[in-house]
C-alpha cells in the first residue's frame, strides 16, 4: 500500500457483490460502516446492543446483527445487506413478504428477511417451533409475527 | 402562463413540493428545490399532468397522482385514504400513483376552516378523511365529465364511467380520463357533490376490497426512506445526552476533554440537554459516551420514586378527601345507588409507567440556507403541520420559513404526534451552521421518553335487588389529566344508570404522552376485571353477566354476540388452558375479544396462544390492512400487559434498552389472531387502537378460569404471577 495511506485505517470487504473499503476505526460497528459511510440505508439502527436485530445482515452466509459486528471483522469478508438479497426483490421471501402483506411500519423488516434468509437457506422446510427460535431475536415492535410465520411457511413452499 | 408541478417522481416518502396557495380550488403547484420554480409556457402545460383540485393531477397517459395527506407509520392510511379518492372518483387503481401531502393543513388538513390538521393519531386518518376524500374524488370525476360532455356536445348526464375511463353509451363513444383531462376546462371552483351523488357500498370496487399497501415494496428490499436514512452533501452527526432527571438542565460538562476527541466538531447546549456534533456517527457515539454533565438539581422530577408513589402515595390519595377531585363523567345518583345497594363489589388495580418503544429511535435532520432564515426539515412525524408550526416556533421563524419533508414513520403509537426531537436537530444545524443528522441512541430514546402514565384505581359496583348493576364509581390516580382517564366511561357499552367517574392528578415531572389507545388498556383493564370478578361472584358466565346485568348497548351486544361464537366460547378447552373476555373501546369502534392462555407455575410466565376478536369499526375500507392494524394492536398490547415496565428511581428511568425494558418476542406472542369485522354501512371509525384496550382484562380474566387468583396489576411479569399464585 501506498504511504498516502498511512495511519489511515481502511478495511475492504465485498459488499452485496461489490469490492467495498471504508475509511473507518477497526472497532466501528460495521452497521454505521454499512448505513452511513456506504449509503446503503436498508440496514436499521434499532438498539446498538444487538437486543433487537434490526441491523441483521450476512457476513459469509451468516445472519450477524451488524451494531455488535466490528468492521475490522468483516475484512475480507463477503457482506449482504437487503440492498443484495436479491434482484428486484425476487427472493421468496420478498414475495411472500408482499403476499402476506407482512410490513407495518417496516422498520424491522430488513432485519427479519435477512434472519428468515439465514433459515432457509439451512432449513428450507422449518417448523413453526424451528421459525420461532431462529427468529426470536427479532423485535416486531409492530406485531407482525403472525404474518412473518405465514410468510417464511409461504416462501418454503413456495420457494 | 401556467404554473405547474413538474417534479421528478421521488416516490411519497420525499415531496418537493410546496404550495404557492390555492385560487378557488385549483391549486398551483410548483417544485421547490434545486431547480427552483417551474414555470411552463401554455404549449408546455397542454403535454403535461393536469391538476384537478388539490389532491389530483392526471397525466395525458391516463395515469393518475393522488395527493396522500395520512402520515403512514405502519397502519397503511397512506394506501386508505386515497384509496376512499380514487373509489368515487372511478379511477383505475393499478395506475394510480400516491404522493405524500405538503405539511399544508389548510389543504391537506381534515376538520373544519379554521382548525385544519393533518394529525394522525387517535386512529383518526381514514376515520376523519373519508368523506372529505370522497367528496373530491367525485368532484375530479364530475369536472371530467363535465369536460368530456361538452367536448362530444351531449348531456352530462349521459356519461357513466368505468374505472379510468368515460362512456357515452348511446354513440358506443370512450375518452379516457387522461384525454378527458387534456379537453377540460377546470373551473375556478369545483363543482359541490350531493350524498346522493356518492356511491352506494354495492357499487364499491376498492372500498371493502382489499388493495395492497402501496409503501410494502419499499419496506422488503430496503428502499423505503425513513428520516434517520437521510444524506446531504456535508451533513455532520449529532447526539443529544438528556439529564438522567427529566427536565434536569445542564450546568458544566467536560467540555475540553470532548472536544479533543477524534472527530468531534461542536458540542452545542440545549435547554434540556448537551448535543456532541462530529463527524462521523461513531465518533458522536464516542463523544456521548465520554460526556459527563453536572445538571440542574431543581427539576420537578427530582427525587421522584414511582414505586413508592403507587404503592403508597396513590391508594391513599384514592382514599383521601383533602386530594383534587376531576369529575369525569357522572350520571343519576351514584351515592343513593351505593347507599341503596344489595350488594356492593369492589376492586384495585394498578398499571405501570409505559414507553412507546417505536423501533426507529427518533431523529432528525436539518438544514438552514446561507442566510439563516430558511430551514429545511426531513423528519417522520404523525402531526407535520403542527411540527413545521412548532419547529418554527422554537426558531423564532415564520412556518413558511421552514420546508418540511415528511418521511415513513419507524413507528408512532403517538410518540411521534410531538416533534421535540426534529426541534433539537433544527437547533444543532443553526448552532453549527452545517446540514446535520440527529439521531437520539435507544438509551436516550427511553431516558427521554414520553410515557404512558402509572395508575391506580379503584372501581366499585352496586348491584339492587335484583342482582343489576344500578351503581358506578371508578376513581383513576394518576399524572397527566386525560392521558389518564381516557377510556374510563362506560356508557359505549354498558348503560349504568348512576355513574360517579373521577380522576385525581399527580404531578411528577415526568414527560408523559399519549400511547396507542391513551389510557383505555389499563381503565378498561380496571372495568372489565371487576365485571368478570362479579360475573364469578354471582356464579354466572361471563357473557351471560354483561347481558342480563350490565344493560349492554345494542352495538355491544353484537359484538359480544359475536366474538362468543367465533371463539366457540362454551366449548371444553384442553387442560391447562383457559378463555377470558374482555370489551374494547376507542375512536368510535367498539370491539370485544376473548383470549385462550396457558401458565407455566414454575417460572410464572403467561401465554396467549389465541385471540378471537370482534369488531365494530363501520364501514371498512381496507379489511386487509383494518386486520392487520388489530393483529397489531393486539400484540402491542399483550406486550404491555406482560412485559413492559418503565419504572423511575430518584427522578431517572431505571430502563435503558430492550434487555430491561422487554418487549413481546415471536416466541410470546399468539400463533393465532382471529379478527372479524362486522358488516356495517356506517360510516368507518377507528381501528389503529381498537385491537388493544380489551387485552389487560382479557388475559387477567383467563388467568382466573385457570387458577382462580385475580391479577390486579399490569404488566402480569412472572415474578407478580408467582406472588398471586403463592398468595
Amino acid at each position: 500500500m501506498d504511504d498516502v495511506w498511512k495511519g489511515v485505517p481502511m478495511v475492504a470487504f465485498i459488499l452485496n457483490g461489490k469490492r467495498v473499503s471504508v475509511n473507518a476505526e477497526p472497532d466501528t460497528p460495521l452497521l454505521w460502516a454499512i448505513r452511513e459511510h456506504l449509503r446503503l440505508t436498508g440496514t436499521k439502527y434499532g438498539c446498538g446492543a444487538g437486543l433487537c436485530g434490526a441491523c441483521t445482515v450476512h457476513v459469509d452466509g451468516k445472519a450477524v446483527k451488524s451494531c455488535q459486528t466490528a468492521l475490522s471483522d468483516a475484512a475480507h469478508t463477503s457482506v449482504t445487506t437487503i440492498e443484495g438479497l436479491s434482484s428486484n426483490a425476487s427472493h421468496p421471501l420478498q414475495k411472500a413478504w408482499v403476499a402476506e402483506q407482512v410490513p407495518q411500519c417496516g422498520y424491522c423488516q430488513s432485519g427479519q428477511i435477512m434472519k428468515a434468509a439465514e433459515l432457509l437457506r439451512q432449513t428450507p422446510n422449518p417448523s413453526r417451533d424451528q421459525i420461532v427460535a431462529h427468529m426470536n431475536g427479532n423485535i416486531c415492535r409492530c406485531g407482525t409475527y403472525t404474518r412473518i410465520v405465514a410468510a417464511i411457511q409461504r416462501a418454503a413452499k413456495e420457494g | 402562463m401556467t404554473i405547474i408541478e413538474r417534479t421528478e417522481h421521488t416516490g411519497p416518502q420525499i415531496s418537493r413540493r410546496t404550495l404557492l396557495g390555492t385560487a378557488g380550488g385549483l391549486s398551483f403547484a410548483v417544485a421547490f428545490g434545486a431547480k427552483g420554480l417551474l414555470l411552463l409556457s401554455d404549449a408546455e402545460a397542454k403535454s403535461a399532468a393536469h391538476v384537478i383540485g388539490a389532491w389530483v393531477r392526471i397525466q395525458p397517459d391516463n395515469s393518475i397522482t393522488i395527493i396522500t395527506p395520512a402520515a403512514e407509520m405502519g397502519q397503511g392510511s397512506m394506501t386508505g385514504v386515497p384509496a376512499a379518492l380514487a373509489e368515487e372518483l372511478d379511477a383505475d387503481w393499478s395506475t394510480v400513483t400516491l404522493e405524500m401531502a405538503p405539511a399544508e393543513p389548510a389543504i391537506y388538513g381534515y376538520g373544519g376552516p379554521g382548525r385544519k390538521s393533518m394529525g394522525i393519531y387517535g386512529s383518526r386518518a381514514v376515520m376523519r378523511y373519508f368523506n372529505q376524500m370522497r367528496v373530491a374524488g367525485a368532484q375530479v370525476r364530475k369536472v371530467l365529465l363535465a369536460g368530456a360532455a361538452a367536448h362530444w356536445r351531449v348531456d352530462p348526464k349521459d356519461l357513466t364511467t368505468e374505472p379510468s375511463v368515460i362512456v357515452h353509451a348511446a354513440s358506443r363513444r370512450r375518452m379516457t380520463y387522461g384525454e378527458a383531462a387534456a379537453v377540460t376546462t377546470v373551473p375556478a371552483t369545483l363543482p359541490g357533490i350531493e350524498k346522493s351523488e356518492l356511491k352506494k357500498k354495492s357499487q364499491f370496487r376498492i372500498i371493502g376490497k382489499s388493495v395492497p399497501r402501496r409503501d410494502i415494496p419499499e419496506k422488503i428490499d430496503g428502499s423505503a426512506r425513513y428520516s434517520i436514512d437521510v444524506h446531504l452533501p456535508g451533513m455532520v452527526y449529532a447526539s443529544t445526552l438528556h439529564a438522567p432527571v427529566q427536565l434536569a438542565q445542564p450546568v458544566r460538562w467536560n467540555d475540553a476533554k470532548v472536544r479533543a476527541m477524534k472527530g468531534v466538531i461542536d458540542i452545542v447546549k440545549l435547554e434540556q440537554g448537551v448535543a456532541v456534533v462530529a463527524d462521523t456517527f461513531e465518533h458522536v457515539l464516542a463523544a456521548r459516551d465520554t460526556l459527563e454533565v453536572e445538571w440542574t438539581k431543581t427539576a420537578a422530577a427530582q427525587g421522584f420514586d414511582s414505586e413508592a408513589a403507587l404503592n403508597a402515595a396513590y391508594p391513599a390519595m384514592a382514599e383521601s378527601r383533602n386530594t383534587d377531585v376531576r369529575t369525569v363523567g357522572s350520571k343519576g345518583n351514584a351515592d343513593t345507588a351505593f347507599s341503596g345497594a344489595a350488594k356492593v363489589y369492589k376492586a384495585n388495580f394498578k398499571s405501570d409507567y409505559g414507553y412507546h418503544a417505536q423501533m426507529e429511535p427518533l431523529n432528525g435532520v436539518a438544514r438552514f440556507n446561507a442566510a439563516g432564515d430558511q430551514v429545511e426539515i426531513w423528519e417522520g412525524t404523525q402531526a407535520p403541520g403542527r411540527s413545521r408550526q412548532r419547529i418554527a416556533q422554537a426558531l423564532g421563524l415564520k412556518t413558511s420559513q421552514v420546508i418540511h419533508h415528511q418521511h415513513y414513520l419507524g413507528g408512532g403509537f403517538g410518540r411521534r404526534s410531538i416533534t421535540d426531537y426534529s426541534i433539537e436537530a433544527a437547533l444543532i444545524a443553526r448552532a453549527i451552521k452545517r446540514p446535520v443528522k440527529m439521531i437520539w441512541t435507544r438509551e436516550e430514546d427511553l431516558a427521554f421518553g414520553m410515557f404512558r402514565p402509572q395508575s391506580f384505581q379503584c372501581v366499585e359496583a352496586a348491584l339492587d335487588g335484583g342482582g343489576k348493576i344500578a351503581g358506578w364509581r371508578h376513581c383513576v390516580v394518576g399524572d397527566g389529566g386525560r392521558l389518564v382517564y381516557s377510556g374510563i366511561k362506560i356508557d359505549k357499552y354498558y348503560r349504568i344508570p348512576n355513574q360517579h367517574i373521577e380522576q385525581r392528578g399527580a404531578s411528577h415531572g415526568i414527560r408523559l404522552k399519549h400511547w396507542r389507545a391513551v389510557a383505555h388498556p389499563f381503565n378498561i383493564f380496571a372495568i372489565e376485571g371487576l365485571v368478570d370478578e362479579m360475573a364469578a361472584k354471582e356464579r354466572l358466565d361471563p357473557f351471560e353477566f354483561r347481558r342480563q346485568r350490565m344493560a349492554m348497548t345494542s352495538k355491544a351486544k353484537r359484538v359480544f354476540d359475536t366474538v362468543e361464537k367465533m371463539s366457540d366460547w362454551r366449548r371444553k378447552r384442553p387442560k391447562g388452558r383457559a378463555l377470558g373476555l374482555s370489551v374494547s373501546e376507542r375512536s368510535g369502534s367498539l370491539g370485544a375479544g376473548v383470549v385462550q392462555i396457558s401458565l407455566d407455575r414454575k417460572s410464572g410466565k403467561i401465554h396467549v396462544h389465541k385471540v378471537w376478536v370482534a369488531v365494530d369499526g363501520g364501514t371498512i375500507v381496507q379489511p386487509d390492512m383494518a386486520r392487520a392494524n388489530i393483529e397489531s394492536g393486539v400484540v402491542y398490547g399483550l406486550s404491555s400487559v406482560l412485559k413492559e415496565r418503565a419504572t423511575i428511581k430518584g427522578g431517572a428511568v431505571e430502563q435503558s434498552n430492550f434487555h430491561d425494558y422487554e418487549v413481546l418476542r415471536m416466541s410470546e406472542a399468539p400463533e393465532e389472531i382471529h379478527v372479524t369485522f362486522l358488516d356495517r354501512d356506517t360510516r368507518p371509525t377507528g381501528i389503529g387502537e381498537i385491537g388493544n384496550p380489551f387485552i389487560a382484562a382479557a388475559v387477567a380474566n383467563a388467568f382466573f378460569a385457570l387458577t382462580g387468583k385475580r391479577l390486579y396489576h399490569m404488566p402480569f411479569t412472572p415474578d407478580r404471577v408467582l406472588e398471586v399464585l403463592k398468595a
